[in-house]
C-alpha cells in the first residue's frame, strides 16, 4: 500500500541487529498490588512483537513503562541504547524515538489533523512549519487520510482517527512504534483499516511492540508472540508455535477462550 | 464514513422519498404558541396573567424612562415633573461622571487613552483581524506605558502631572477593570497550574494563596492594601494610592480565576496529557498548546462570570476614597442645585444601564467565542 517515498527509510540496514527495546527484571507496584513481576524482554530492531494476555495481566502497563507514561520501580529499561532513568533528558529522547498509539487515539480535539501531526515536529524537533507540514501530509497520504488534513478529529470516524494518530506518531520519525490496544475502541468494520495500516508499517520494517487482542494480526505479522498473565511473561514464542502448540496451561486456557 | 473501503460500493442504495411533516407539527407561530403558551387551561391562565404583568412593568418603565422623562431644561423643569426621569441632569453631569475632578482642559488625554484602548481591544477581540499579534504586543507592551504617561502626565513632554486624587468617574472604573482583567487571568492560570503541580512546595504556596484570598472579603483586601501596606512597606516603595487597590483587585480576582481554571484543567482527560507526553512534548509546550486551550474553552462561562464580578466589584474601591463611576453618580445625585424628586432614581437608573451595558457586552462576546470554539469538538 505504501509507495516508495522520499522520506528516510524507517530502518536503516546498519542498525538491523541492534536491540531496540530491552527490559531487565522490571517490577512495578500500584500500592501493594504487584502489577509487573520481573519482566525481561528484548526486542531487536525491525522485530514485530505482539503482546497478548487476559485483561489485567499488565500488558498495557508494561508498554506504558517503555516510554515512561508509567514509572517502574525496579529493574532496567533500555530503549534504543538509552536507559530510562529519572533524568528528564533521557525520557525526552526516548519519547522522541518511540511513537505511541493509544486505545482511545488521544488526538487533540481542538487542532486539525494536520496540526495534530505537526505539533511535535515543530515544537520538539524545532522543524520549520512548512517542512513539518509536508512531512505530515506525506504520512497522512500513507495512512490514506490526506483529504482529512484540514478536518478536526471529531469529524472523523474512529478508524480514521486511529490512522491519524498513527500518522502523528510517525511524524516524529520514531525508531520503535508502541501500540496499546489500537483497535479495541473501534467498531468492527473499522478494525480492518487500522490493522491494514499497521501491516504495511510492519512490511516497511518498523520495529513494533503491539498489545492487541487481534490474533489474526498476530499470526500474520508478528515475529514473536509474548503471552502475559498476572504481571508475568508466561510464554514467548513464534506465532506458529504459540497458536498451534502453547506450552503453558494458562496460555492454552486463554487461547481456548478467545479462539472459541 | 468508511468511504475508503471498497465494500461500500457493494451496497445498493435506494433512497426513501422524503415526506413533509403533518400540518399540526410543522413549525409556525400558531403551532408554536398553541404548544408552548396555550396547551391547557392552566397554561392559558398563566400566559394571560404574566403577559399582563409584563406589559404593565414595561409600560411603567417606559413611561418613567422615556415618555414622561425630561430631556432638556434645567433643574426647575425636573422638579416640576415627579413622574419621569431627569435626563438633563445626567447631561449636565456627564463630564463629571466620566472624568471626576480631572481638569477640564486636560480631559482630551483621558479620551485619547480610552480611544486607543478601545481600538486595541477591538483589534484583539475581532477574530478575523489581521496581525493580532501586533495588537497584543501594543496592548500589553506599549499601551500601559502610553496610557500611564497620558493619564498621569510627564512634565518633560509638556503634559502636566494630574494627581490621582483628581481622577474619578468612568475612567477609574474602566482603568480598574481593564487592569484587573488583564492581570487576573494569567495570574489565575499560573495559580491553577501551581495548585495541580506535583512539586509540593509550589502546590502548597498556591493552595495557601488561593484559600487565604478567597477566605477574606474583598473590602478587607482593599483596606489592607490601602492602610496596612504603608505600615509594612517603606514609604519610597509604597505604590500610588490608586495603584494599591488596582493590585488588590487583580490579586483578589486571580484567586477566584485560579479555581475556575482548575475546574477546566480537571475536565481534560488524562489521555490528552499522555498523547502529548508520548510525543516528547515538554510540560510548558503541552500546557500552552494542548491543555490550556481546551481547558480555558470549557470554562469561558466561568471566566467571564469572574470578569463581570470583577467589573462590578470595582465599585467597592469607593470605600478607600477613590471616586469610581458609582461614587461619582452618588456625589452628583446629592448636588443641592439639582435637588428634585427623580434625581436619585435617574442617577441610579443611569448607573444600572451603564453597568449592564458593559456586562452584557462581555457576556455576548463570550458566547460568540464559545460558538466559534465549539467547532469540531466531539471526541
Amino acid at each position: 500500500m505504501f509507495n516508495k517515498s522520499k522520506l528516510s527509510p524507517v530502518i536503516s540496514p546498519e542498525n538491523d541487529r541492534e536491540t531496540a527495546v530491552e527490559l531487565h527484571g522490571v517490577n512495578k507496584w500500584y500500592g501493594a498490588f504487584h502489577v509487573l513481576k520481573d519482566l525481561s524482554l528484548s526486542v531487536r530492531s525491525g522485530e514485530r512483537v505482539v503482546v497478548c494476555g487476559p485483561s489485567g495481566s499488565g500488558k498495557s502497563t508494561m508498554i506504558r513503562c517503555i516510554n515512561r507514561l508509567e514509572e517502574h520501580q525496579r529493574g532496567r529499561i533500555v530503549v534504543n541504547g538509552t536507559e530510562l532513568t529519572a533524568d528528564l533528558r533521557n525520557i525526552d529522547s526516548i519519547r522522541g524515538n518511540a511513537g505511541m498509539v493509544f486505545q482511545h487515539f488521544n488526538l487533540f480535539p481542538h487542532l486539525t489533523v494536520l496540526e495534530n501531526c505537526t505539533l511535535a515536529p515543530i515544537w520538539v524537533k524545532k522543524m520549520r512549519k512548512r517542512e513539518a507540514e509536508s512531512v505530515a501530509r506525506e504520512y497522512l497520504r500513507r495512512v490514506r487520510i490526506e483529504d482529512k488534513a484540514g478536518s478536526y478529529p471529531g469529524q472523523l470516524s474512529g478508524g480514521q482517527q486511529q490512522r491519524a494518530a498513527i500518522a502523528r506518531a510517525l511524524c516524529m520519525n520514531p525508531k520503535v512504534m508502541l501500540f496499546d490496544e489500537p483497535t479495541s475502541a473501534l467498531d468492527p468494520e473499522m478494525v480492518k483499516e487500522v490493522l491494514d495500516t499497521m501491516k504495511s508499517l510492519a512490511a516497511e520494517g518498523m520495529t513494533m511492540l503491539c498489545v492487541t487482542h487481534e490474533m489474526g494480526f498476530a499470526r500474520e505479522v508478528a515475529d514473536r508472540v509474548v503471552f502475559m498473565d498476572r504481571g508475568e511473561i508466561v510464554e514467548a514464542a513464534t506465532p506458529a508455535g504459540f497458536f498451534t502448540n502453547p506450552r503453558s496451561e494458562r496460555a492454552q486456557q486463554f487461547l481456548r477462550q478467545i479462539l472459541k | 464514513m468508511t468511504t475508503t473501503l471498497p465494500v461500500a460500493a457493494a451496497f445498493q442504495h435506494e433512497y426513501i422519498p422524503t415526506s413533509p411533516p403533518p400540518a399540526d407539527i410543522r413549525p409556525s407561530p400558531v403551532t408554536w404558541a398553541r404548544k408552548n403558551l396555550f396547551s391547557s387551561p392552566f397554561s392559558c391562565l398563566l400566559t394571560v396573567c404574566f403577559t399582563g404583568l409584563a406589559v404593565w412593568l414595561v409600560s411603567q418603565f417606559l413611561s418613567f424612562a422615556l415618555i414622561n422623562a425630561v430631556w432638556s431644561g434645567d433643574s426647575e423643569v425636573c422638579r416640576a415633573n415627579p413622574n419621569g426621569a431627569c435626563w438633563s441632569f445626567i447631561r449636565a453631569k456627564l463630564n463629571y461622571l466620566q472624568y471626576g475632578a480631572y481638569p477640564a482642559t486636560e480631559r482630551w488625554r483621558v479620551d485619547l487613552t480610552q480611544v486607543i484602548g478601545a481600538i486595541l481591544i477591538a483589534w484583539l477581540l475581532w477574530r478575523n483581524a489581521p496581525r493580532r499579534n501586533t495588537a497584543a504586543l501594543l496592548f500589553f507592551g506599549v499601551y500601559p506605558i502610553v496610557g500611564f504617561a497620558l493619564l498621569r502626565g510627564v512634565e518633560a513632554i509638556g503634559l502636566p502631572v494630574i494627581d490621582a486624587m483628581l481622577w474619578g468617574g468612568m475612567m477609574i472604573t474602566l482603568l480598574m477593570s481593564v487592569v484587573g482583567i488583564v492581570f487576573s487571568l494569567p495570574l489565575g492560570v499560573v495559580l491553577a497550574l501551581g495548585r495541580r503541580s506535583e512539586l509540593p512546595i509550589v502546590k502548597a504556596v498556591c493552595v495557601f494563596y488561593i484559600e487565604v484570598v478567597r477566605g477574606v472579603p474583598f473590602i478587607t483586601v482593599l483596606f489592607m492594601a490601602n492602610f496596612m501596606m504603608p505600615l509594612f512597606v517603606p514609604e519610597a516603595l509604597t505604590p500610588d494610592r490608586l495603584l494599591r487597590p488596582m493590585i488588590g483587585t487583580a490579586l483578589f480576582s486571580a484567586a477566584y480565576m485560579a479555581e475556575v481554571v482548575r475546574a477546566g484543567l480537571q475536565a481534560i482527560p488524562r489521555g490528552q496529557y499522555e498523547g502529548a507526553q508520548a510525543l516528547g512534548v515538554g510540560y510548558f509546550t503541552m500546557m500552552r498548546l494542548n491543555i490550556l486551550p481546551q481547558a480555558l474553552t470549557i470554562v469561558i462561562p466561568g471566566i467571564v462570570s469572574t470578569f463581570i464580578g470583577l467589573f462590578k466589584d470595582t465599585t467597592l474601591v469607593a470605600i478607600v476614597g477613590i471616586a469610581d463611576f458609582l461614587r461619582a453618580v452618588e456625589a452628583a445625585r446629592i448636588d443641592p442645585n439639582w435637588a428634585g424628586p427623580t434625581i436619585s432614581s435617574t442617577g441610579y437608573l443611569f448607573a444600572a444601564i451603564i453597568y449592564w451595558f458593559f456586562c452584557f457586552g462581555m457576556s455576548r462576546y463570550s458566547q460568540s467565542v464559545e460558538r466559534h470554539l465549539a467547532r469540531g469538538h466531539k471526541s
